[in-house]
């Protein structure tokens, strides 16, 4: 049997040659984000396999089938991590599939997201071209940034083989403090928090109370506390990986979920329905069953866009509608990779 | 750099008609053509490279700024933004039947937000002007270009510019988290958002480090860090530069990012000693600066781990900056390199390879090889944390072999970083230097991709046209005079 890049790629001449289209597929836990697809499945978990792992570079490159979880103890063993701290949402997740949904955790907004990671990758185009973009370096800025553009594309531009990730080191000391406040209150001490040399690495609203993460040196991290107060989380590391993982209480249940994404200092958003915030206040999870007119123009008054998580009106699609000209860009884009339009149809927006 | 691009005569009839057509909203002070006013705008920081653009545009708001757009798309005029002309590569090289789109006058700082810790400022800020605003709120933008106090902020987007913090803090496309983009039909887009992403594609990713050839940046939201409590330098010598990487190594090793990690062999610490005094030991092959920023604990704690890490990687000097005077001048040296190898030759020819950091010490005695080969010296500074390398060539610009030999030893220096795994360019970008560097990086497939992109922002090519991306007839007529190991790169196309 021929190995598994060839195969793909033949699949994707024969898919692009009968324009029909193909529904990349990895763990398949995140299936329930973006919009349904249409496609004969292509399975690509059987390319996996960590590359190359060169702790002092600061550089992990495995293969798309990997899963996550064997990337992350890999980086663990070495004392190093994923510095988005991708959520998994099973245990079946995939470093492609990260790296399609482009979806980032708790520490976002104090060391970086998917794509800020993102050093380079290796991709099969939608002519079934084998492509390198990025490297594995630090710094790299030949040729238009190709990588970080695949990053959270959800498989619409292309099959993702192998990456390349900036590694950091696990900080050596981490706990976690929690006070009753209200929303209000969390948002403003977020903002403020943020502002000032502060090891926090990591913040969420949730029930009348706020969790912040510190980590950083030992001492700084105490001192840290000391300056701010509250109490410590007994287990402060379960409950960032439940929060990363939707297995929090706030996510259980039917009703619709949506992510709502805006500046930290936006106010309270004004909308029914339980909310819980994170990323010092740049994102907002909402479960409403307010119409999703309704939650997309809140968010676009507030200078953001609103993601129809989970549940909710298949109607309206997942992601906030662009603006006319960013709409025909889009199209360009997805042309221009994909031309004979056979990557996961419509999963990010119906036109394309 | 000794064949720059053909001076082409310009063409009276046409500048004539282009002129008139700007003139139409533009302020006559707006629209330059006589070659005396044109002339301060043939080249930007690498001066090997001369262009009189046709005509200059210094439009001073967005509107103007799309209304040209759309006037010179309907002329089919080809257009090159330029910032504060101090890239490296020759990006902002106008183009003798173009525009040159000077983005300088653009110079407000718009909004600055504390609280949000933002600032929207336009593409003409200098680099340095947003962190010296937000310094009142204990804020400051973190990518510091030694040419901060020059470059623009809408050229180190085009660039995505690093700096000597970015291993740390991240480079500008890390920072950066709005753009509005005038597209050359003169229409605005915005990429990015108000938060900390977007709905659709990564666009603002795509524009970072594009070079002119996608938009037009007409505004930029930035973000602004707390600036840190205190820092505090460690200066560590070495016998022999091998080592001097492997103390790197080591100092990650120990799950330290420093706040700053560079190196200077010794041609360079020779050079900048005399001329700074910043106390550097000159009987050393390597010097190495590591900075540790933060909380006053987390600085105590990581100076005096960085420290033993030193001297257990075998450095035989290592100093800690006692006071923010000494941390200052230690710096100094560092960042006064460029200048300071400036005053051993007429000319040096700055190069920008990176490569994996483990690779360094063969690296160097490859450059070392070539050295003797094309009978030039080379300095070498190295933001030794993140493997980005500029090895400095010393050479005499009148003398034309020497410039021939001072090309050919940069070619070769980035066919080795390309060797090793790494990259052409760190943080100067291709501009027209590298363009023939780009056919031995990238294989026709991605070089198509590149195209097919631009074409979907640009379908007649008409924004910075001839840079950053090579055409695939160039690259067959580069390989057919560069033949590597026998493998032609480019086979499908006839050779000519
Ligand atoms: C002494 C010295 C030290 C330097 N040190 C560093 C360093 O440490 N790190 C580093 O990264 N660089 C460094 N540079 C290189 C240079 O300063 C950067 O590349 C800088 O970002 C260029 O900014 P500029 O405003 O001068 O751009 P220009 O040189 O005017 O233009 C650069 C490119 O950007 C495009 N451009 C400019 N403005 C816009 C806009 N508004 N929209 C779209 N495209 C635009 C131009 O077309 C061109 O392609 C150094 C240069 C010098 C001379």
């Amino acid at each position: 049997m021929s190995d598994p890049v060839t195969q793909f790629a033949d699949a994707i001449r024969s898919a692009a040659d009968g324009k029909r289209p193909l529904n990349i597929r990895g763990g398949g836990s995140k299936t329930f984000y973006g919009n349904p697809t249409i496609g004969e499945t292509l399975d690509v978990t059987t390319y996996r396999g960590i590359i190359e792992y060169e702790p002092t570079e600061l550089v992990i490159t495995a293969r798309a089938g990997t899963p996550l979880a064997d990337i992350e103890a890999a980086m663990r063993e070495q004392g190093q991590m994923l510095g988005f701290e991708p959520p998994h949402f099973g245990g079946n997740a995939t470093l492609g599939g990260c790296i399609a949904a482009g979806l980032s955790g708790p520490r976002r907004p104090y060391a970086g997201s998917a794509r800020d990671f993102v050093l380079g990758l290796r991709l099969l185009d939608g002519r079934g071209s084998d492509l390198h973009f990025g490297g594995q370096v630090m710094k790299n800025v030949a040729g238009y940034d190709v990588s970080r553009l695949i990053t959270g594309s959800l498989g619409t531009l292309g099959v993702i083989l192998e990456v390349s990730l900036k590694a950091l080191p696990l900080p050596p000391s981490e706990l976690t403090l929690c006070r009753e406040q209200t929303q209000c209150e969390a948002l403003a001490l977020m903002n403020e928090w943020a502002g000032k040399p502060l090891p926090i690495t990591a913040t969420c609203h949730v029930d009348g109370r706020m969790y912040v993460r510190l980590a950083g040196a030992t001492p700084a991290v105490h001192s840290a506390l000391a300056k701010l107060g509250g109490e410590t989380l007994a287990d402060g590391a379960t409950f960032w990986r439940e929060l990363r993982d939707q297995r929090h209480a706030f996510f259980a249940g039917e009703s619709p979920l949506w992510r709502v994404s805006l500046p930290s200092i936006a106010p309270e958003l004004q909308l029914s329905g339980a909310q819980l915030i994170e990323w010092g206040g740049a994102l907002r999870w909402l479960r409403s069953d307010s119409d999703a007119m309704s939650i997309r123009k809140a968010a676009r008054n507030g200078d953001g866009h609103a993601t129809r998580f989970r549940g909710g009106d298949p109607r309206s699609g997942a992601f906030h509608p662009l603006p006319s000209p960013m709409l025909k860009l889009h199209k360009r884009v997805k042309q221009a990779m994909d031309p004979a339009g056979i990557f996961n149809p419509g999963r990010l927006y119906t036109d394309f | 750099m000794s064949a720059p691009v053909h001076a082409i005569p310009v063409d009276f009839e046409r500048q004539r008609a282009v002129c008139a057509a700007l003139r139409a909203f533009m302020p006559e002070h707006g629209v330059l053509f006589e070659r005396e006013d044109v002339t301060p705008y043939e080249c930007d920081g690498l001066s090997a490279y001369r262009q009189v653009p046709m005509v200059v545009v210094l439009p001073e708001n967005e509107e103007q700024v799309c209304a040209i757009l759309e006037t010179c798309y309907a002329l089919r005029v080809p257009v090159t933004a330029r910032g504060t002309g101090t890239g490296l590569s020759g990006g902002a090289l106008p183009l003798g039947n173009g525009v040159l789109l000077s983005m300088a006058k653009l110079m407000k700082i718009v909004a600055l937000d504390p609280l949000a810790r933002t600032a929207r400022v336009q593409p003409g800020v200098r680099n340095l002007s947003i962190s010296e605003a937000a310094a009142p709120h204990g804020l400051y933008y973190a990518p510091d270009p030694s040419s901060q106090i020059a470059c623009s902020i809408g050229g180190n987007v085009a660039e995505n510019s690093g700096g000597v913090h970015c291993l740390k803090y991240g480079l500008t496309v890390h920072n950066v988290l709005k753009l509005r983009v005038a597209t050359i039909e003169g229409e605005i887009i915005e990429v990015g958002g108000g938060g900390l992403d977007a709905a659709g594609y990564d666009l603002l990713a795509l524009m970072t480090g594009s070079e002119g050839l996608l938009g037009v940046v007409t505004e930029i939201t930035v973000k602004l860090l707390p600036r840190p409590e205190c820092a505090q330098v460690v200066l560590a010598a070495f016998d022999d530069v091998a080592t001097a990487g492997q103390a790197v190594a080591n100092v990650i090793a120990a799950g330290i990012i420093p706040a700053g990690m560079e190196m200077m062999d010794q041609p360079a610490i020779l050079a900048v000693e005399p001329f700074v005094n910043a106390g550097y030991p000159t009987d050393a092959a390597g010097i190495l600066l590591c900075e540790s920023d933060g909380t006053r604990e987390e600085v105590a704690d990581e100076i005096s781990r960085i420290e033993r890490i030193m001297e257990d990687s075998g450095a035989h000097l290592v100093r800690v900056s006692r006071d923010e005077s000494e941390r200052l001048r230690f710096w100094a040296g560092r960042k006064a390199a460029f200048p300071a190898v400036g005053r051993l030759s007429p000319d040096y020819y700055c190069m920008d390879g990176t490569i994996p950091r483990k690779r360094l010490a063969e690296v160097l005695r490859g450059i070392t090889e070539m050295e003797k080969k094309y009978e030039l010296r080379c300095a070498n500074v190295f933001h030794a944390g993140d493997g980005n390398l500029h090895p400095l060539i010393l050479y005499d610009a009148n003398d034309r072999r020497q410039l021939q030999n001072a090309e050919d030893f940069g070619a070769e220096i980035l066919k080795l970083c390309i060797d090793v795994g790494g990259t052409i360019t760190g943080e100067h970008g291709v501009g027209v230097e590298k363009i023939d560097s780009m056919c031995v990086q990238f294989n026709s497939a991605e070089l198509e991709t590149f195209h097919a992109l631009k074409h979907a922002f640009d379908e007649h090519a008409l924004l910075n046209p001839g840079k950053a991306v090579p055409t695939l007839h160039r690259c067959a007529e580069f390989g057919r005079m560069h033949v590597h190991s026998g493998a032609e790169k480019f086979p499908e196309l006839p050779r000519f």
